[in-house]
């Protein structure tokens, strides 16, 4: 059995309602986590997450200036100089099935739909941590691998061409986004 | 912070797209518990959100009362991008917050009111009269939560309002399959 140590994560969370905001941390700080940094607005969270560099972020969708779905677009560059790879989990009021995939589609990693139950968010939590999925670089996304299971009954078009398969090794990008702050 | 020694990040490039593997960077914040070890996070997160709960009433007075003004500045000056998104912001709110602060229902009537505001083909042809019964909904449900026969009332109250925006909804986007689509979807969020 394995446990989240909790006590060596760096989260940032991003929500525009104080409410909501105060029930994360009072969460986070109950699952253990010492460090939580908060944003009220994307502009800010974005700003915090080059400083902070936080392990984790939790975000909401729906925010002024920018929204949760633009910070995790400007999260997910693979050429910032910011860490691109760290987990996001969309915590969010919207419950259409429509808005996970256009989440998905922004490189969001988890969907967590409200109302919030601490059960869910650990579950969030620990699948982020003890599984991580590769990431997927094309022409128009950049993200976590959006299969999640393979399926040998899927019929439709394959997207992915396939080719010869060549491995590059290049220098840690997280080394880059620590050594740029 | 969990990250000490960040790994070599492998790229397998294909016809059309890279896949990109590194080392799972937060390994190391995982920790190997006997199976009879009794922490509970969970179990203690859900008390601290409990010890919480004596502020709740408070805080779903301040999402109802904000969602009133929004109204009343949509009604003062009318549907433009300001006042339908602060509308739409304040019933989003309520309709993610409610059931946490233990109000389902007002939950239920904000997500009808969202739904309207998101989907109706024009806010200036909804039935004014449909809006304001969801605000005062709302209100109503927040204002008379402590009387104990107040639970079913409201409960009934929140499907019957999300019944006749439905039929609104449906009517109105009948040649909108897009939107007429989503309006019929399920909600992902289980039933309680």
């Amino acid at each position: 059995m394995y446990r989240i140590d909790f006590n060596k994560l760096r989260f940032l969370i991003c929500d525009d309602n104080p409410h909501m905001r105060r029930i994360l941390r009072t969460l986070l700080h109950s699952f253990g986590a010492r460090e939580v940094y908060e944003a009220e607005d994307g502009a800010t969270a974005l700003e915090m997450y080059t400083h902070y560099v936080p392990d984790i972020v939790i975000t909401d969708w729906s925010m002024p200036i920018f929204d949760g779905l633009e910070l995790a677009q400007m999260i997910r560059q693979p050429e910032s100089k910011g860490n691109p790879y760290a987990p996001i989990i969309m915590l969010t009021g919207h419950s259409e099935k429509r808005r996970v995939t256009v989440a998905r589609d922004a490189g969001i990693t988890e969907f967590l739909a409200k109302p919030i139950s601490a059960k869910g968010l650990y579950q969030r939590i620990l699948n982020v941590v003890a599984n991580p999925r590769p990431f997927i670089k094309t022409k128009t996304y950049f993200g976590p691998d959006r299969r999640r299971n393979t399926t040998n009954t899927y019929i439709g078009p394959e997207r992915r061409g396939s080719g010869e398969v060549e491995v590059m090794q290049q220098p840690s990008l997280l080394e880059k986004a620590r050594t740029s702050i | 912070m969990a990250k000490d020694k960040p790994g070599t990040i492998e790229v397998k490039s294909f016809g059309t797209h890279h896949v990109i593997t590194q080392p799972n960077p937060l390994r190391k914040v995982l920790m190997r518990v006997p199976e009879s070890d009794l922490d509970d996070p969970v179990g203690r997160a859900e008390k601290a959100l409990a010890g919480l709960s004596g502020e709740f009433k408070e805080w779903m007075t301040i999402e109802a009362d904000r969602l009133s003004a929004a109204h009343a500045a949509a009604l003062r000056d009318g549907f433009n991008d300001q006042t339908r998104e602060e509308l739409f912001r304040a019933a989003h709110d309520i309709k993610g917050d409610a059931a946490t602060f233990g109000y389902p229902s007002a939950a239920a009537a904000a997500e009808s009111l969202c739904r309207i505001i998101e989907h109706a083909p024009d806010l200036d042809a909804v039935p004014p009269q449909l809006i304001t019964h969801h605000i005062n909904a709302v209100q109503a449900i927040v204002r008379e939560r402590t009387r104990l026969d107040t639970t079913v009332v409201a409960s009934v109250l929140s499907k019957q309002l999300r019944g006749i925006a439905d039929e609104f909804l449906t009517h109105a986007n009948r040649d909108r399959p897009e939107h007429l689509e989503a309006i019929l979807a399920p909600s992902i969020v289980p039933n309680e």
